[in-house]
């Protein structure tokens, strides 16, 4: 099936050409980190995550998000999803790709990644993350792969496969719990220090993916003669409605605990992130505006009209991307270091070579992802569906 | 012994060929030697090693000598910029070090009064916990080790440790300014690090090995008797028990249940 990814018309090509540019200067920026250090990064010894860490959860969400059009289909037999399930799993091949990318640009010592496997440490949840990770990306690969050319050759793809179907669901909210206990079982870090962690995170990975998910069905709609369905679509529709509205509602009962509480180091971060503490305030104006879009979005998604035609719904979408991507990307991580240990606070924003890395990484993922796609859409136009 | 080399040699080796290590083969040969040359040294014997520091006895000039000495030692250099900061040992006010436990009446003294701080070897440390490689571990003895050799360099540790005692080489420390280290690395007998690992305060895990004191206490007691007490936990009759038996003694986070095993004498 790899073939048909060699055959396209000059906007595809144009496209890959763009991403591997992005990719090129991204390669040449981290050859720069690599004999440097992370010192060419914004991160210190105050916030010692940052960008990369916090696009690495985002993206994990976007991957686990992938279930919503699995789940579906196989376990309560939503004949419609049939038609777009491939695409979930290969947006989730290409996430889960960029999740494993971040962890490695992030790392001090990248040549020794290999000791993650020869020491292992089960009581390390960084161990059992990059265990769940790997597992779903094979997963996916597998059953992605065999499901699509099962239908290219007008076949039932075999009956083991479904088994690994099975396993890949519960696995898929696997991913995110655990990247949600990376963080939520560190003591000393309120921000993080909160049971309802995973269920956020899953709540905002079953908005996020499926609403970027959405956009590709539209766009493969526009540049390509097979069409997902304008009843996929709207169903999708109204998954992300539903777990946006879980997404902010999960956000609210944090506010609550932490104000009407009123302890100090629950208040601090929340403090830092929307109104800025100790005079410090770079991330107060991204945070409005993801709140912002937040508010657009859930009109947009729960106003039946709006959700059920295609350009608002599109929009609709875009706005949770946007606003759940500055939620996870920028504020978990930050917010979650600041103020520090000792109740200071210093503020992170990231340099020029660590922006350039980070789209970089992203541009790999689309690489990626549209490779997959243009031979999920091929087959499904050569099969007529 | 009354054993040749050769056979030495032989036994050493079918061990180490059955993953047991040389060590097995001195245990086979003459049991008990190798223990009782490490126990001929008294400050290797201790199961829980901690730390008490007399806040009323240091002064600002006693705090940077420890300081001082500590990161010669260790050949910790001076970055000179906040952001890559690497401390093993540092100073910081009454609020920073205890956060949540200030409050607007406090005495002016202990307001303005400046605490040495250092990883607290953490009974149940959350670093060691989280850590992918083991590249930090807690030894029996309670010292929170580093193998800046295994080290990935996630800083997963970095936040999971409540304190802020752990640093990270974001640079190449070796290529510090000269100007600023023109004498590094300052102790021959000890590594440097590369970039792109964690490291903190070991308590001078390599003078315990001699029966030396860490380097801050020697150096606190130079100038200032019982500034800084050194010994076991475990033992009823080491003079830190003594100490904590006698004066009200404060640690940080003590809520968080890491049990740090650093303690101040306010």
């Amino acid at each position: 099936m790899l073939e048909a990814a060699l055959k396209g018309k000059q906007g595809y090509w144009g496209w890959l050409l763009f991403l591997l540019t992005l990719m090129g200067i991204a390669f040449g920026c981290y050859l720069y980190q690599y004999s440097e250090g992370l010192k060419i990064t914004g991160m210190s010894r105050d916030v010692s995550w940052g960008f990369y860490i916090a696009q690495f959860t985002y993206l994990v969400g976007v991957a686990a998000g992938g279930v919503m059009v699995v789940l579906p289909y196989y376990l309560h037999d939503y004949k419609a999803f049939g038609r777009i399930t491939i695409l979930g799993e290969f947006l989730a091949i290409a996430a889960v790709l960029m999740c494993l990318l971040f962890i490695f640009v992030d790392l001090g010592n990248p040549v020794r990644i290999m000791n993650v496997i020869m020491y292992p440490s089960p009581k390390s949840i960084l161990f059992w993350d990059m265990i769940v990770l790997n597992v779903y990306l094979l997963l996916n690969i597998f059953i992605g792969w065999n499901v699509l050319s099962a239908e290219r050759k007008g076949v039932h793809y075999q009956k083991w496969v479904k088994i690994l179907i099975y396993i890949s669901i519960p696995w898929a909210f696997s991913i995110h719990t655990v990247t949600a206990f990376l963080y939520a079982g560190l003591p000393g870090r309120h921000f993080w220090l909160t049971a309802i962690m995973a269920p956020r995170f899953l709540a905002s990975a079953f908005a996020a993916g499926p609403a970027l998910l959405i956009l590709l069905c539209l766009i493969v709609r526009k540049v390509t003669n097979f069409d997902p369905g304008k009843e996929q679509i709207r169903t999708l529709g109204g998954i992300v409605a539903y777990a946006f509205i879980l997404n902010i509602f999960f956000l609210l009962l944090e506010v609550f605990t932490a104000f009407y509480s009123a302890i100090p180091g629950h208040t601090h971060s929340f403090v830092y992130l929307f109104a800025g503490l100790e005079g410090h305030a770079k991330l107060v104006p991204w945070m409005w505006t993801s709140a912002g879009f937040a508010v657009v979005a859930l009109i947009l998604l729960i106003v039946p009209a709006t959700r059920r035609k295609e350009d608002t719904l599109a929009i609709g979408c875009a706005a949770v991307i946007i606003s759940s991507w500055i939620d996870k990307g920028l504020g978990l991580v930050i917010g979650g270091f600041t103020p520090n240990p000792f109740d200071r606070v210093f503020e992170y924003w990231p340099t020029t070579p660590e922006v350039l890395i980070t789209i970089g990484v992203w541009a790999t993922g689309f690489f990626v992802l549209t490779i997959l796609f243009k031979i999920a859409v091929s087959v499904k136009e050569e099969v007529g569906a | 012994m009354g054993l040749d080399r050769r056979r030495f040699l032989k036994i050493a080796g079918l061990t180490t060929l059955f993953g047991l290590g040389g060590k097995a083969a001195i245990q086979i040969l003459a049991p008990g030697e190798v223990n009782a040359a490490v126990e001929a040294l008294p400050l290797t014997e201790g199961k829980r090693w901690a730390m008490v520091i007399d806040t009323n006895k240091m002064d600002e000039k006693l705090m940077n000598a420890c300081i001082e000495a500590c990161h010669h030692e260790h050949n910790v250099p001076d970055l000179g910029n906040p952001k890559e900061e690497i401390k093993w040992i540092w100073k910081e006010d009454y609020h920073h070090s205890f956060p949540g436990q200030q409050h607007n009446y406090i005495s002016e003294e202990v307001k303005h009064r400046n605490f040495l701080l250092m990883c607290n070897h953490c009974s149940n440390p959350p670093c060691c916990r989280v850590c992918p490689t083991k590249s930090t571990w807690q030894r029996e003895d309670g010292v929170v080790m580093m193998d800046p050799h295994r080290c990935i360099g996630c800083r997963f540790c970095m936040a999971a440790c409540p304190f802020g005692a752990r640093s990270f080489n974001w640079g190449d420390p070796r290529k510090a300014s000269k100007e600023k280290n023109p004498d590094f690395p300052t102790n021959q007998a000890y590594p440097t690090r590369s970039k792109g690992v964690v490291e903190k305060c070991n308590f001078c895990a390599e003078r315990l090995a001699k029966g030396e004191l860490p380097v801050c206490v020697e150096r606190a007691n130079k100038t200032k008797k019982n500034a800084m007490i050194f010994g076991d936990l475990s033992d009823p009759d080491s003079d830190v028990r003594a100490v904590l038996h006698k004066h009200y003694t404060i640690r940080r986070k003590p809520e968080l249940g890491s049990e740090p095993n650093l303690f101040f004498i306010v």
